[in-house]
């Protein structure tokens, strides 16, 4: 039997050195994995890693692949502080991405100045519109949020795949499930010449402030990590539980949406079935990753984006699966949990059989994690 | 107890453990005889939890040794302590609420249960041998809090029992429980039963126990024939020579109601909550008022319908001038109702939080927050003065409140309420689990603010306290109030009774609300 025990005091230090470790790890188990391939380790490594940003080219294309996952998981560190799990950043991209789409689709033939923002308003409202039916239902019907956000993106993946094979098909588009391309008047004007870096990408940096502010500055923000930390302090001093259930969800939401209809409205251009390789996801861990915070979530981020790119990297020169992004993705995830765990507990083997009795007192006076192997 | 030639039944020689940061136990050294009532005395925080889980197996010494009848002993865990004849009966019960008392019982005993007919009846007739009644087909739920204490003590007398080990077993009694409960133990001591009575209250130690051992920050301060002492000296060997012991405080009365609650009924949602029953009670502006009760009685709602985490209807709550019934906590807060909680950690302050953002977490209505955004500096500032006005000992602001003793948060949480400048103080348990020290300064702070002309309300299931501190006082019981008395008026008798829901003797001086002031709540 193998027994966790509290180590005491937990180290803030410790707590910011557990994804580098993890990082490293999951590097090291990498090494061993294309090893057992039977590919150059050294090779494979540094065509996941260095590669595909060697030139600036790479690093302007990392910069388009960071938006999406930043807006998500800078949104997500807001719920995921007040303990709500919003684990449906990916179907509010989506939906994010649909209406988007809609609005640009309404203006294939106008080019003035408010086609853009309107497209970008209704990308953040699909974002609001798909976590407020989270927020609803959790509030109104203590639904558990993360049932619900789970089997929602998939309702999301659903409707876009209508949406794209049918009414919103391109007429002229050869019976291919896309929809026709965006004028340019609703597409993101790039940032960088010759890039693909687009004003997404502003945006992203200027949620990561602006959430920075309302985490470490704002009223609302201490009541969201009060919310998070002690519910019953909250109720106590009279913080509205439901609004703040509310604002986090819709705010990760609509950051979400926008992260959606970025894509559809930058890099891509139209609507297309597959707009987002999993960034929704690939957030919830960039967000833990990152410590919740923003600073970590941009360093998280770059990672995240690399490994996406580098998994592409591997397909195209090393003939390796793109499976290897998931899991290089689990494994990250994995390591961070496991360094979590270990930095707070320690292990220790025992071989003595479990206490018979009374099991309540036993566990509340000795806090053992019991884990049977 | 003399001295026989045959050796105790536990003698612990040397026991030490150090926690990180703090040295538990100390060089401690201790022996019970067969049938002696053994007291271990000492104030929160000394060392005695910490003792009792070495002798429970629940605690490895890291120096130190066990004799069991003279012989070394290891004990590995608690399963190991029971066989050897050791029960333990904890603080907090551990009990399934939804099951029988046969069925609690025979899951503690595990294999040893035997069958279940079988078990009933060896309830049955050790409770009735011993004075506890109790029925053992009845579900947990249904028993009283003294009931489910003698739950947990038969469990440990249908085995074998040796040494019965009990950790502050009177402060969910009432007086006259505590008395049965010293019958019950005597009992078992003429029988030759060892028993460790752990506690901090002086007079029942004085009343029950052989021989006390004093255990005083994780050291034996002294040891002690109780019926030879005076409860003052004893004192000294618990808290030192610099503390003050006991302080008396002049008693007031005030005539302008701050809080009126009249005919308050509240149905509790909870399957086992306690519905709350044509509750009156008026607390006057300038007064201490406390409210006696063993746990489990309606406090808990009580306290939550006052602080607006339940809401009750219109009509039933007036502060001053505002029938707050249907307002929210915030809104409560802004009309000067202040909140002590009987949760300091994980209610009263969040646990991981620094002390500065605990200053803001009730204090945001005092000017820290200005057009949604915290004023940090403003912040500090105010959780530094609490720190200096009242003396908690903390490494500084930064630190988070988990890192601070029970008695320091708890004056921490009282000072950043009363920096608030509260028209009405409620506070749960204030003192509960805070040591003599913190104790008075607590109860001098909310003395102070009394006679600053604020009203004051205090639950607490420490009778002594309730008599220390309140101009009137009263007991909670199923969910129904007694009448308040001016505290000289009433004794402990009196008190234990209505504890006990029979408030028949005081009828006639119910302060109920006049006609007139009812008909004004809108």
């Amino acid at each position: 039997m193998i027994k966790l025990e509290p180590r005491g005091e937990r180290s803030r230090l410790m707590s910011w050195l557990s994804p580098i470790l993890a990082a490293l790890l999951t590097m090291l188990t990498g090494l061993v994995l294309f090893t057992l391939l039977g590919v150059d380790p050294w090779q494979a490594l540094t065509t996941i890693l260095y590669k595909p940003i060697a030139d600036t080219y790479g690093l302007a294309e990392l910069a388009v692949k960071a938006t999406p996952i930043l807006l998500c998981a800078i949104g997500l560190s807001v719920v995921f502080k007040a303990q709500i799990w919003n684990i449906g950043a990916e179907g509010q991209l989506l939906m994010g991405g649909l209406f988007g789409s809609y609005m640009a689709l309404q203006f294939l033939d106008n080019d003035s100045g408010y086609v853009l923002p309107m497209v970008l308003l209704a990308g953040v409202a699909g974002g609001l519109f798909w976590a407020g039916i989270a927020a609803i239902l959790k509030v109104q019907f203590n639904t558990n949020e993360i049932l619900t956000t789970i089997m929602m993106n998939y309702i999301a993946l659903n409707i876009l795949l209508w949406a794209v094979h049918g009414p919103l098909k391109d007429p002229e588009g050869f019976n291919f499930p896309e929809s026709a391309m965006f004028s340019q008047s609703a597409i993101l004007p790039v940032l960088i010449d010759d890039t693909r870096v687009h004003f997404g990408l502003a945006l992203a940096l200027l949620a990561v402030v602006a959430i920075w502010v309302l985490m470490s500055r704002s009223f609302v923000g201490f009541q969201i990590r009060v919310l998070g930390l002690d519910r019953s302090a909250a109720r106590l001093s009279g913080f509205r539980e439901k609004r703040l259930i509310y604002f986090a969800l819709l705010l990760s939401g609509g950051l979400a949406g926008l992260a959606g209809v970025g894509e559809v409205a930058g890099p891509i251009g139209q609507l297309i079935p597959s707009i987002s390789p999993g960034y929704g996801y690939a957030a919830i861990i960039v967000a833990f990753l990152g410590r919740l915070h923003p600073l970590g979530i941009v360093l998280a981020t770059l990672l995240m984006a690399l490994l996406y790119m580098g998994g592409e990297m591997a397909q195209i020169e090393l003939g390796l699966p793109l499976a290897l992004t998931s899991l290089f993705q689990g494994l990250l995830l994995f390591y961070l949990l496991a360094c979590d765990v270990l930095i707070g507990f320690r292990l220790r083997l025992t071989t003595s059989k479990p206490a018979t009795a009374p099991a309540a007192a036993v566990a509340t006076d000795t806090a053992v994690i019991e884990a049977r192997g | 107890m003399p001295q026989h030639p045959i050796p105790p039944r536990l003698t612990l020689r040397g026991i030490t453990k150090q926690y990180p940061g703090c040295l538990a136990n100390d060089d401690i050294h201790l022996n019970i005889a067969a049938a002696e009532i053994h007291a271990l005395l000492g104030e929160n925080g000394a060392g005695k939890s910490t003792l009792m889980k070495v002798i429970y197996g629940l605690v490895k010494p890291d120096r130190g040794e066990i004799l069991w009848d003279g012989l070394p002993l290891d004990v590995k865990d608690p399963a190991h302590a029971r066989k050897l004849g050791i029960g333990m009966v904890f603080q907090h019960f551990s009990l399934f609420d939804t099951l029988t008392v046969t069925e609690n019982i025979a899951l503690a005993l595990g294999d040893d249960a035997g069958d279940i007919p079988a078990l009933a009846s060896r309830i049955r007739s050790v409770s009735e041998k011993y004075g506890m009644a109790i029925n053992p087909d009845r579900q947990v739920h249904t028993l009283s809090v003294g009931e489910r204490q003698r739950v947990e003590i038969v469990r440990c007398l249908v085995q074998d029992i040796k040494l019965l080990i009990l950790d502050e077993p009177t402060s969910v009694l009432t007086p006259q429980e505590v008395d049965t409960l010293f019958v019950t133990l005597r009992q078992l001591a003429s029988e030759g039963c060892s028993i460790l009575f752990i506690s901090h209250k002086l007079n029942e130690v004085k009343a029950l126990c052989h021989r006390a051992t004093v255990l005083r920050g994780g050291r034996v301060s002294g040891a002690c024939i109780p019926a030879e002492e005076d409860t003052l000296s004893m004192a000294r060997l618990m808290v030192g020579e610099n503390t003050p012991v006991s302080t008396t405080y002049p008693k007031v009365l005030g005539t302008t109601p701050t809080l009126t609650v009249s005919n308050l009924n509240l149905h509790s949602h909870d399957a086992f909550g306690v519905h709350l029953k044509q509750l009156n009670l008026q607390v006057n502006a300038g007064e201490i008022v406390g409210i006696a009760g063993v746990a489990g009685n309606g406090q808990e709602e009580l306290l939550a319908a006052l602080s607006g985490e339940t809401r009750a209807s219109a009509g039933h709550i007036q502060f001053a001038d505002t029938d707050i019934g249907p307002l929210t906590p915030d809104r409560r807060r802004a009309l000067g109702l202040a909140f002590v909680p009987e949760e300091r950690l994980g209610r009263g302050a969040v646990p991981e939080m620094s002390l500065t953002e605990n200053a803001l977490l009730t204090g945001f209505l005092t000017g820290l927050v200005k057009r949604g955004m915290v004023a940090w500096k403003k912040t500090e500032a105010f959780a530094d003065q609490i720190i200096a006005d009242y003396k908690v000992k903390t490494a500084g602001r930064h630190a988070q409140a988990d890192s601070l003793s029970g008695g320091n948060l708890q004056k921490f949480i009282i000072g950043r309420e009363i920096m608030q400048k509260p028209r009405l103080l409620i506070a749960a348990h204030p003192t509960w689990g805070v040591d003599i020290g913190a104790a008075t300064a607590i109860h001098k702070a909310l003395i102070e603010l009394r006679d600053q002309g604020a009203a004051i309300l205090v639950v607490s299931e420490d009778i002594d306290e309730l008599f220390l501190i309140s101009d009137r006082i009263g007991a909670i019981c199923d969910g129904r109030l007694s009448p308040l008395k001016p505290t000289p008026e009433s004794s402990i008798a009196e008190l234990g009774r209505q504890m006990a829901g029979d408030f028949s003797d005081a009828a006639t001086i119910s302060p109920r609300p006049t006609t007139s002031r009812a008909g004004s709540l809108h």
